[in-house]
């Protein structure tokens, strides 16, 4: 019993098990003890509001807003698509948080010590919210992979991270948006945590619409947050 | 149409320069911290604290905690809580793990109001480096044992891991300070809810 509405449960069946064997540091941060089903209550029902006041003028821009004497370096790309419930309903007026390595596969966070360039020019984190239709877009260059500790010779595939609120506490989502045709998608013990036939969904596609001439190449990503079921939850 | 939902995935251990970049000193305006209530807001000043321990019993340096909160009349600034909002009090908070000596989670707020009858509670949400799914739990305070005893939610909870839940109260020179460790394995480890 885990239907606790009136917002869907949690599908486990796409989201990644808190223990994945692959993943190495999840054998002693996951839980595993059965979670508790919990009836949502009006705390769960409700959730942080940051609208358009939260966000400023150039945050949704990676490429412009860390400049310090220029561009930063990388293949422009843009970023856009929708917000949607698992009922296809847009979710409007929702904070996007994103954040992610620069060209060379080098985060600016301090901890980070891979031995590639950091770039002047850009931090690599920005947000935005969904229009009225879910919409979102942003500007950035393209993430360069980068190696990690998890076993040897471990790559991470080129990748962005999302955080999202929608409209409740229960609809929070801090995902990862990947690219088509990355060789590295299957080795990668993060993305194949995510169940088969969900995971597919985190991977953006080269959308040609998006893609602007002579500026940037685009890819579209749609995120799909929990919903409010379509029949009333059974007591 | 019936959508399936975007898997969740890690946090990571970079989160800090877009979701808690002041905290650690980053150049980009943070849309919430761990100060929720400053000196105009009204209620009980209290002070949350604790570590994310994992299944060696070693201090997370790479957790984010959320949380999430009603003011001390018990309201939400949401539109879905009909007794309308104080805007005053957003009610949210959002500090990493990797800043403080002793790795600990810090929160300056307001205790919560009773919601809908429930014992008073703020909702909490963990994620590091190492969890590729978020996890929910709730902090309930050591001082309302009636209410704790009368809860809906607590009795679903077995109980000999409810104290899992309670935040000890501590009376000190400069506040009231409650501690709620999290424990993500292990004998005591805390109770997650499936929301």
């Amino acid at each position: 019993m885990t239907a606790h509405g009136p917002f869907s449960p949690r599908d486990w069946d796409a989201h990644p098990p808190y223990v994945y064997p692959g993943y190495k540091s999840t054998s002693l941060r996951g839980p595993t003890k059965p979670l508790i089903p919990l009836k949502q209550t009006l705390s769960e029902l409700t959730g942080p509001v940051y609208g358009a006041e939260s966000v400023g003028k150039l945050d949704h821009d990676l490429t412009r807003n860390a400049r310090v004497n220029g561009e930063p370096l990388g293949e422009r790309i843009v970023v856009a698509g929708r917000v949607l419930d698992e009922g296809g309903r847009p979710v409007p007026d929702t904070l996007i948080e994103i954040w992610q390595a620069n060209a060379a596969g080098r985060y600016i966070h301090k901890n980070d010590q891979h031995d590639a360039p950091l770039d002047p020019n850009f931090r690599g984190s920005g947000r935005c919210v969904t229009d009225g239709e879910g919409r979102y877009k942003f500007y950035s260059v393209k993430p360069g992979a980068y190696p990690w500790g998890n076993h040897p010779n471990a790559w991470r595939p080129n990748h962005i991270h999302f955080s999202l609120f929608g409209p409740a506490f229960v609809t929070r989502l801090v995902t990862q948006m990947y690219f088509p045709g990355d060789p590295l998608l299957d080795l990668d013990p993060i993305y194949l945590g995510a169940g088969e036939g969900a995971r597919e969904l985190l991977i953006s596609k080269f959308d040609l619409e998006i893609t602007e001439a002579d500026f940037a190449l685009g890819y579209r990503f749609d995120i799909v947050l929990r919903g409010r079921d379509a029949t009333p939850a059974q007591e | 149409m019936k959508l399936r939902q975007s898997p969740s995935q890690t946090v990571g251990p970079y989160f800090a320069y877009c979701l808690t970049p002041e905290q650690y000193g980053y150049d980009f305006a943070a849309i919430a911290g761990n100060q929720l209530a400053d000196e105009t807001i009204e209620g009980e000043r209290i002070r949350i604290l604790g570590r994310v321990l994992d299944g060696a019993g070693n201090a997370v340096d790479d957790a984010m905690i959320e949380i999430w909160q009603a003011d001390a009349q018990g309201r939400y600034a949401h539109p879905a809580d009909p007794r309308g909002s104080n805007l005053a009090f957003r009610g949210f908070g959002r500090v990493g793990t990797g800043t403080d000596p002793e790795l600990r989670f810090v929160f300056d707020t307001v205790k919560p109001g009773s919601v809908e009858g429930q014992a008073p509670h703020i909702t909490m949400c963990v994620m590091a480096r190492g969890m590729l799914s978020h996890a929910f739990t709730r902090i309930y305070f050591s001082d309302e044992e009636k209410a704790n005893a009368a809860d809906a939610v607590l009795a679903t909870v077995p109980e000999e891991r409810r104290a899992t839940l309670i935040a000890q109260r501590e009376d000190t020179p400069a506040g009231t300070v409650y501690r709620f460790d999290v424990h993500l394995q292990g004998a005591v480890e805390t109770v997650f809810f499936d929301l």
